[in-house]
């Protein structure tokens, strides 16, 4: 018997229309865990790099992850793995909700897809009988509107449903899937869904799933709800309230948004307005908050209730969560409101609310500098918020401009020319990132931004505190119970950081403790993005129930794997090392490990230099970000620098003495 | 036994859906406790709670498995919640031949909420212990009354199997495995 995994994948072609039930091998799980480590795996396998986002070869990959469906409580994660047109890297987004832990009770670890349909269809996984069902009748209907017409033609309430709306049926290089009050957005794995001619995934399941050690792990699944509760009592003192508690940060039950609105930029990431927040805006916020939202929901076995139902009268009601609150609001320099409205129709069309609002603003900062005119933008309105509405409506349809900013800011600008380019100006790896403009260089923040394969911030920040507190005292007290770092340097690092002087950005912490922060944080990660525990109550915030102590004990009790510490670190750092691989092999290489140039205004070209040079030393890469045949050898990747001595990636004159591997081949 | 004044306990589990987040904690850790051996496995369609949800319309509604009954009703009810109708029996709790709810997916054996009942007792029910949001609550309440027959849960479950498939069937595949094992 398998634990906590099903031991099967549904492997569906497209093309043929064909559906298999395969057995997964056991000694994967022992070396990837599950989620995004095999993922992983599979696409280093099956995919190689000559392979467009867009072509039948390419894979969609539905992950549950490792403890996914137990009682591990937050641990929820629907991980999608595929190439991304936009990036043209790897992309891993990952939804909360219910999707997944259905497709493990339906009797599957994971649905992997290949090919291409040439009618739009749907797939119904219910148990062990699955259908591809035609979806023509689908076509250009809302995801949640599609979820729901989807759920009554099956009689079936209960599926769960992931489906994609009219921007990824028209492959926008944005488009999300999503999945009733979450999504998966990043990286525009909608556009490969709807390349494939698949609408949504319907999952219905009524199997069980197994625990390997039962009394041990109920006891450590009721000691995280213990420590939810304490952390509910005792938010942490001395950060803004989105950071004080667990969970996403609370966007849909705090009001004050001073701080997102005063720090973070305007428009087309371009402006910060200090003194914005002042008590009529709070008011007007608030009352448009109460009027609209009707209820804060949860994920799957979650009681953090980060999302909240939206019902805006006239308009269709929909879910939401996190900082898509404000990011229309803030790309349009308007309000609540319309950041509200505009977002329903975004969910419906289904796209990434960080992405949509800055391409918009984008485009809208080329037409004021006289880039694209008024024969680029035949019928534009002359308000902000009307033109909103209708660059999203010429972007999802793909309609003149529109077509070219489907694209995402980055290829469009490419394709526009004329001094655009200097116009996409906050993209990672040709990637919108958080709309986020700041002073002084942080070298924690560098590294996580220039190296961190999602490619996306606000998914990679972690368990160190984000910046230093004003006094010793208050530090002292933080450390107190500060029961998550892995080893008792981080406290003196924290304890040492000042605001201002020789122990401050960018200077402190060290360039050594810097690797180590990021390391620290970057694993808890990897780790969740592999047992599909929520990010928020683990690997995000400050203080989180799971962590690096007891975490193996929790993987080891549920799937009866002999896991330790470092067993544990030893997975996290194979994962993280084939995810790069995979990159790598795809072209990625130093050069494209860099933050936004205007990210932060004071910038330090040498340190940063040793930072990365230091910290790829520190994970056993190569001066170009390629992990070494050292390294690889020592996480049994040697698969993989064969593969990349063969591509000539690495040569045997970096690596150690070729001899094994050739003998090998 | 039968007809003497007792006291006995009256363990309510009071269900405020206002503060429900249809986070269906409560099913997953129902099916969990009832597991054998407990948590060894756990699959919310064998839960003795479901959350009826249908988020768009902003019901959650937490319902607990009721008694089992053989056959249909032929009186049925039909809620409207704010100008919203819903199905016929959405709310019901019993386990009954209509519909697929509060049975077992494998043997569709009838499923019934049995209060956690375990020795030592609980403190709470799991379902109660498992709601943070206090959309769950326990209260216990002792009052006098008469104790009624305990009918044994392997009763209910034979009583089911009987009313779809037969008692001649029944006992014929009782004697046949009997001389198997
Ligand atoms: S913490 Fe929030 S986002 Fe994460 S699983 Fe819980 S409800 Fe979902
Ligand atoms: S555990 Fe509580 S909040 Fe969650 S679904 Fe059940 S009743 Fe609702
Ligand atoms: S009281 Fe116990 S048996 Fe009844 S629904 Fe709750 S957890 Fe299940």
């Amino acid at each position: 018997m398998r634990f906590a995994e099903t031991g099967f994948n549904l492997e569906v072609d497209l093309t043929r229309g064909n559906i298999e039930r395969e057995a997964t091998d056991p000694k994967l799980t022992a070396l990837y865990l599950g989620g995004l480590g095999t993922n992983a795996k599979i696409l280093w396998d099956r995919v190689p790099p000559e392979v467009e986002p867009f072509s039948p070869d390419n894979l969609l990959i539905f992950s549950t992850g490792l403890l996914v469906g137990t009682p591990a409580v937050g641990c929820n994660r629907t991980i999608v793995s595929t190439f991304s047109p936009q990036t043209l890297l790897m992309a891993y987004s990952m939804m909360g909700g219910f999707w997944a832990p259905e497709l493990k009770y339906a009797g599957y670890d994971k649905l992997i897809i290949h090919g291409k349909s040439p009618d739009l269809v749907y797939l119904w996984i219910n148990n062990d009988k699955v259908e591809i069902r035609d979806a023509s009748h689908l076509q250009g209907k809302g995801a949640t509107e599609t979820a729901e017409l989807i759920r009554q033609e099956l009689k079936e309430p209960k599926a769960q449903v992931a489906s994609i709306g009219l921007a990824g049926e028209n492959r926008v290089y944005f488009a999300s899937i999503e999945q009733g009050r979450s999504s998966a957005s990043r990286g525009g794995i909608g556009a490969v869904m709807g390349d494939k001619g698949l609408k949504a995934i319907a999952v219905r399941g009524t199997n069980d799933v197994n625990i390997a050690r039962p009394d041990e792990f109920i006891e450590l699944c009721n000691e995280a709800l213990e420590y939810i509760k304490v952390r509910r009592e005792n938010p942490i003192p001395g950060v803004m309230p989105i950071l004080a508690g667990l969970g996403s940060p609370q966007e849909m039950a705090i009001h004050d948004e001073k701080w997102h609105t005063e720090n973070f930029a305007w428009g087309n990431s371009r402006h910060r307005r200090k003194g914005f927040w002042n008590e009529e805006i709070e008011k007007q916020w608030t009352d448009t908050m109460e009027n609209y939202r009707t209820r804060l929901i949860s994920c799957h076995n979650c009681p953090m209730k980060c999302g909240a139902t939206i019902s805006i009268p006239g308009f269709p009601t929909y879910m939401m969560k996190c900082f898509s609150k404000l990011t229309y609001a803030m790309a349009a320099m308007s309000d609540l409101e319309f950041g509200l409205r505009i977002a329903q129709s975004a969910t419906e069309y289904g796209m990434d609310g960080f992405t949509a609002p800055q391409v918009m603003a984008f485009a809208l900062e080329l037409y004021e500098a006289g880039i694209l005119t008024d024969k680029d933008m035949p019928g534009m309105p002359s308000d902000n918020e009307g033109r909103f509405y209708w660059l999203l409506d010429k972007i999802v349809r793909r309609e003149g401009i529109g077509d070219v900013l489907a694209n995402g800011t980055y290829w469009a600008a490419k394709e526009i020319g004329n001094g655009a380019e200097e116009y996409a100006h906050n993209n990672i790896k040709k990637h919108e990132q958080l709309p986020l403009k700041l002073g002084m260089l942080n070298p924690i923040y560098f590294l996580m931004y220039s190296t961190g394969e999602k490619i996306n911030i606000t998914q990679i920040e972690g368990n160190f505190p984000q910046a230093p507190f004003a006094t010793r005292e208050e530090r002292e007290e933080f450390v107190k119970d500060w029961i998550q770092v892995p080893d008792e340097k981080f406290k003196k690092w924290f304890l040492d950081w000042e605001l201002r002087g020789e122990n401050s950005i960018p200077y402190y912490p060290t360039v050594e403790a810097t690797c180590e922060i990021v390391d620290w944080q970057e694993k808890m990660h990897y780790i969740d993005d592999a047992t599909g525990m929520c990010a928020g109550l683990s690997s995000f915030p400050l203080k989180p129930p799971y962590h690096i102590h007891n975490l193996p004990t929790l993987i080891s009790a549920a799937t009866g794997m002999d896991l330790d510490e470092s067993g544990l670190t030893q997975i996290a750092k194979r994962i993280r090392n084939l995810v790069r691989a995979v990159n790598i092999r795809r072209g990625m290489r130093r050069k494209d490990e860099k933050p936004p140039e205007d990210h932060w205004k004071k910038r330090f070209p040498e340190l940063e230099t040793k930072l990365l040079d230091e910290y790829y030393k520190f994970k056993g890469w190569n001066e170009q970000g390629i992990p070494t045949r050292e390294s690889l050898h020592e996480l049994g990747l040697d698969y993989v620098s064969e593969d990349f001595l063969q591509r000539g990636i690495l040569t045997d004159v970096e690596g150690s003495p070729s001899e094994k591997a050739s003998t090998e081949k | 036994m039968k007809g003497e004044k007792k006291k006995r306990i009256i363990k309510i589990i009071k269900i405020d859906v206002d503060k429900c987040t249809g986070c269906r904690a409560c099913e997953l850790i129902c099916s969990a406790f009832h597991a054998a051996p407990r948590y060894s496995s756990n699959n919310p369609a064998r839960s003795r709670i479901r959350v009826i949800h249908e988020p768009l319309r902003d019901i959650y509604i937490p319902v607990y498995a009721g008694d089992y009954a053989a056959a249909e009703c032929t009186a049925r009810d039909k809620y409207t919640i704010d100008g919203k109708e819903y199905e016929e029996c959405a709310f019901c709790r019993a386990s009954c031949p209509s519909r697929e709810i509060f049975k077992e997916p494998d043997s569709g054996l009838p499923l019934k909420c049995d209060m956690c009942e375990s020795d030592p007792p609980l403190i709470e029910p799991m379902c109660v212990q498992w709601c943070l949001d206090d959309a769950l609550t326990y209260e216990e309440r002792e009052e006098e009354g008469e104790e009624e027959e305990k009918i044994e849960e392997i009763e209910i479950g034979l009583e089911s199997l009987a009313n779809k498939h037969g008692w001649q069937k029944i006992m014929d595949i009782v004697a046949r495995m009997s001389k198997k094992g």
